[in-house]
C-alpha cells in the first residue's frame, strides 16, 4: 500500500519538500545577515522579517553596527588575530605531515607498522586528554597566550589526520614511478620534491581547506591556550565573550558573526570541490 | 648503509616529536593526574572517578551526552541519507546541496549565535524578534523559552544546531556512495515491481550500510566531545551540561586538575572501542 502511495508521490510534492528544506536551512543565516544591517531600535522592537513586509515604505538600513563592532568591540583586532593564528597553524602541520607520510608510504624500515598504528590511535584521542599538561608547560615556558604556542598546539592536533590522509593518497601513487626514479639513482629527497609533491597537489589542497576551516572555527583550543586575552584572541573567542556581555544587542552580535563567516564561506565556496574530495578521501576508505 | 637506514627517520622525526609532545606524553600525564587531588599533590586513588560517576551535574552531563549521541547521530545520518537520495532526482541538485552543506563552513560559535537569535524569547504580549516564537505568535500560542525549558526542549534545541551544521557532511558522503550504485540495480528492482519506497529500503539502504556505519561512528566519536554549542548558548545551565563543558569548567573555573583529568580520561574510555576497532582493521589490511 505504501508503495502505491509513494508511486503517486508527484514531482510537485518532491520540489515542495526540497525547497522547504532548503529554506529551513537558509532562513537562520538570512535573519542574521538582515539584522546586522538594521538600527538597534528596530532590531529590539520588530522581527527582521518585517523588513520584507515594508520593502518600499520605511526600511532603515545602516552600516553602523559594523562600525561599532569592528572598532569598539574588538572584532577588527580579533579578525586579524584569527588570520595570524590560522595561516601558520595550517601550513606548519601540513609541511611536517607531508614528510612523514612520504616516509611511511614509500620507505621500508624498522617499526614502520608500529609508528603507523600510533598515528591511527592518536586520530581518536580527545584533545581534552592533553590540555592540562600542555598548559602547564606553556605557562612555565611563556608560550601560553602567544601565537607560536597556539600554532604549535594546532600543529600537534592537526597532524594525525593530515598524515593519515596524505599517507592514503601517497601510498596509492603508482609504484613504477618510484621504481624507475630510484633505478635512475634519484635520492629520496628528489623523489619527494619532484614526484610526490606535484602529484599530491589535489590532496594538499583538500587538507589545507580542512585545517584552515578547523583552525578558523576553533574555540576550545584558543580558549585553553590563549586564555581570552583580547590582544591575541581570535574572532571565535571574541564573539563568545560578546554573547556574554552584549547578549541582547542582536544587531551587534549578528554583525560580528557575519564578519567571522565571510572568510570561511569564501574559502568554502571557492574551493568546495577540493573540500568535498577531501571529505570523501578521509571518511570512506576502500 | 647507516645513512640509508636513518633516512626515514629524518622525514619522520619532526612529526614524531610534535605528536609525542602534544598528544602522547600529555595523555599519559593526564591519566596520572586523574588519580591525584585538586592541585596534583595528594594521591586520591579512584576518588575523582567516584566523583565523576556520582556527582549530580556529572550525571546530567552523561544523560545529555547520551541524548546528543543518540539524536545527533541518528538525525544527521538519516536526514543526510534522505536528502542525498531526494536531491539526486532534481536538476538543481548542486544548488540545494550547497545550501545544506554551507553551515559546515560556519563555526559552532557563529552557528550558536545564529540559532540563539532564532530561539530568542520575549514575554508574551511584546513583539517577538525570534522567528520561532513569532511563528507561535501568529498561531496565537504563548511564546516558549526554548533554551530554558528543561529537560528536553532546551537540550533538543541545542542538538538541532549541531544537526544544522553537520547534516551536510553526511549528505555529501552518502550522496557520493549513492551515486556509485550502478543504476541498473535500481532499474532492475523497479522492473520487478518495487515501488520507490521498496527500492529505497531493499536496494539502496543495504548497499549503503557500510558507509552509514563508518559515518555513524565518526559522528558518535565527534559528538561525544561536543563543547562549543553548549558553552556559547547556555554554558551548561538549565540542565544542559555536557561532559566536555564540565571538563573545561573543572579546569578553568574550579582549578581542579584531578577531577578535570578524570573527566578527560572518561572521554577517552568512551572512544576507546572505536580506536581499537580501527587498529584491528588496519592490522588486517596491513597483513594482506
Amino acid at each position: 500500500m505504501t508503495e502505491k502511495m509513494s508511486r503517486s508521490l508527484s514531482r510537485g510534492l518532491l520540489h515542495t519538500v526540497i525547497i522547504f528544506i532548503a529554506l529551513l536551512w537558509l532562513i537562520p543565516t538570512i535573519g542574521v545577515l538582515v539584522t546586522s544591517f538594521r538600527p538597534a531600535q528596530d532590531v529590539a522592537n520588530s522581527g527582521w522579517w518585517t523588513v520584507f513586509e515594508s520593502i518600499f515604505s520605511s526600511v532603515r538600513l545602516t552600516l553602523r553596527n559594523y562600525e561599532v563592532v569592528l572598532s569598539r568591540l574588538g572584532i577588527g583586532r580579533a579578525f586579524l588575530n584569527s588570520f595570524l593564528i590560522t595561516l601558520p597553524a595550517t601550513l606548519i602541520p601540513l609541511g611536517i605531515a607531508l614528510f612523514a607520510a612520504y616516509a611511511l608510504a614509500w620507505m621500508r624500515f624498522f617499526a614502520r607498522t608500529f609508528v603507523f598504528m600510533i598515528i591511527i590511535a592518536l586520530l581518536m584521542v580527545p584533545l581534552q586528554m592533553t590540555f592540562i599538561p600542555i598548559l602547564q608547560i606553556f605557562n612555565k615556558s611563556g608560550l601560553a597566550g602567544t601565537f607560536p604556542g597556539i600554532w604549535l598546539a594546532h600543529s600537534g592536533y592537526g597532524l594525525p589526520l593530515a598524515i593519515y590522509m596524505l599517507y592514503n593518497f601517497i601510498s596509492g601513487l603508482p609504484k613504477e614511478l618510484f621504481d624507475s626514479a630510484s633505478i635512475d639513482g634519484a635520492p629520496p629527497f628528489y623523489i619527494f620534491l619532484y614526484i610526490v609533491l606535484p602529484l599530491s597537489v589535489p590532496i594538499i589542497a583538500s587538507l589545507t581547506i580542512f585545517q584552515f576551516l578547523w583552525v578558523w572555527n576553533d574555540l576550545l583550543v584558543a580558549l585553553i591556550y590563549l586564555g581570552g586575552t583580547p590582544d591575541v584572541a581570535p574572532i571565535t573567542v571574541q564573539i563568545s565573550s560578546l554573547v556574554g556581555s552584549y547578549g541582547q544587542d542582536w544587531e551587534l552580535l549578528t554583525a560580528a558573526v557575519f564578519i567571522s563567516i565571510v572568510p570561511s564561506l569564501a574559502v568554502f565556496f571557492g574551493l568546495q570541490r577540493y573540500f568535498v574530495r577531501g571529505i570523501l578521501a578521509g571518511s570512506i576508505k576502500e | 648503509m647507516y645513512t640509508k637506514r636513518l633516512t626515514p627517520w629524518f622525514y619522520l622525526i619532526p612529526a614524531l616529536a610534535i605528536l609525542g609532545f602534544f598528544l602522547v606524553y600529555p595523555s599519559f600525564h593526564t591519566l596520572y593526574l586523574s588519580f591525584f587531588g585538586k592541585r596534583s599533590q595528594v594521591f586520591v586513588g579512584a576518588g575523582n572517578y567516584i566523583y565523576v560517576f556520582t556527582n549530580r551535574v556529572m550525571l546530567t552531563a552523561f544523560r545529555n551526552n547520551v541524548l546528543w549521541v543518540a539524536v545527533f547521530t541518528t538525525v544527521t545520518v538519516f536526514l543526510g541519507l534522505i536528502l542525498a537520495v531526494l536531491f539526486d532526482r532534481v536538476k538543481y541538485e548542486v544548488i540545494v546541496k550547497s545550501i545544506i552543506f554551507m553551515p559546515m563552513a560556519i563555526s559552532f560559535v557563529s552557528a550558536s549565535v545564529i540559532w540563539k537569535f532564532v530561539y530568542a524569547f520575549k514575554p508574551g504580549g511584546t513583539p517577538q524578534i525570534g522567528i520561532l516564537n513569532a511563528l507561535l505568535d501568529t498561531f496565537h500560542l504563548p511564546p516558549v523559552a526554548w533554551l530554558i525549558e528543561k529537560p528536553w526542549i532546551n537540550n533538543l534545541c541545542l542538538v538541532a544546531v549541531g544537526v544544522w551544521v553537520w547534516t551536510g557532511f553526511c549528505m555529501v558522503v552518502l550522496s557520493a556512495s549513492y551515486k556509485s550504485i550502478p543504476k541498473q540495480f535500481l532499474e532492475a528492482a523497479r522492473i520487478d515491481g518495487a515501488g520507490e519506497w521498496g527500492v529505497f529500503w531493499k536496494v539502496i539502504l543495504p548497499l549503503l550500510v557500510p558507509t552509514v556505519i563508518v559515518l555513524a561512528t565518526t559522528m558518535v566519536v565527534f559528538v561525544l566531545k561536543i563543547f562549543d554549542i553548549v558553552y556559547v548558548m547556555t554554558n551548561g545551565n538549565f540542565g544542559t551540561e555536557v561532559i566536555a563543558n564540565r571538563m573545561y569548567k573543572e579546569m578553568f573555573l574550579f582549578r581542579n586538575f584531578g577531577r578535570s583529568s578524570a573527566i578527560a580520561v572518561v572521554l577517552l574510555l568512551l572512544v576507546l572501542p572505536v580506536m581499537l576497532l580501527n587498529l584491528r582493521r588496519f592490522r588486517r589490511e596491513e597483513r594482506r
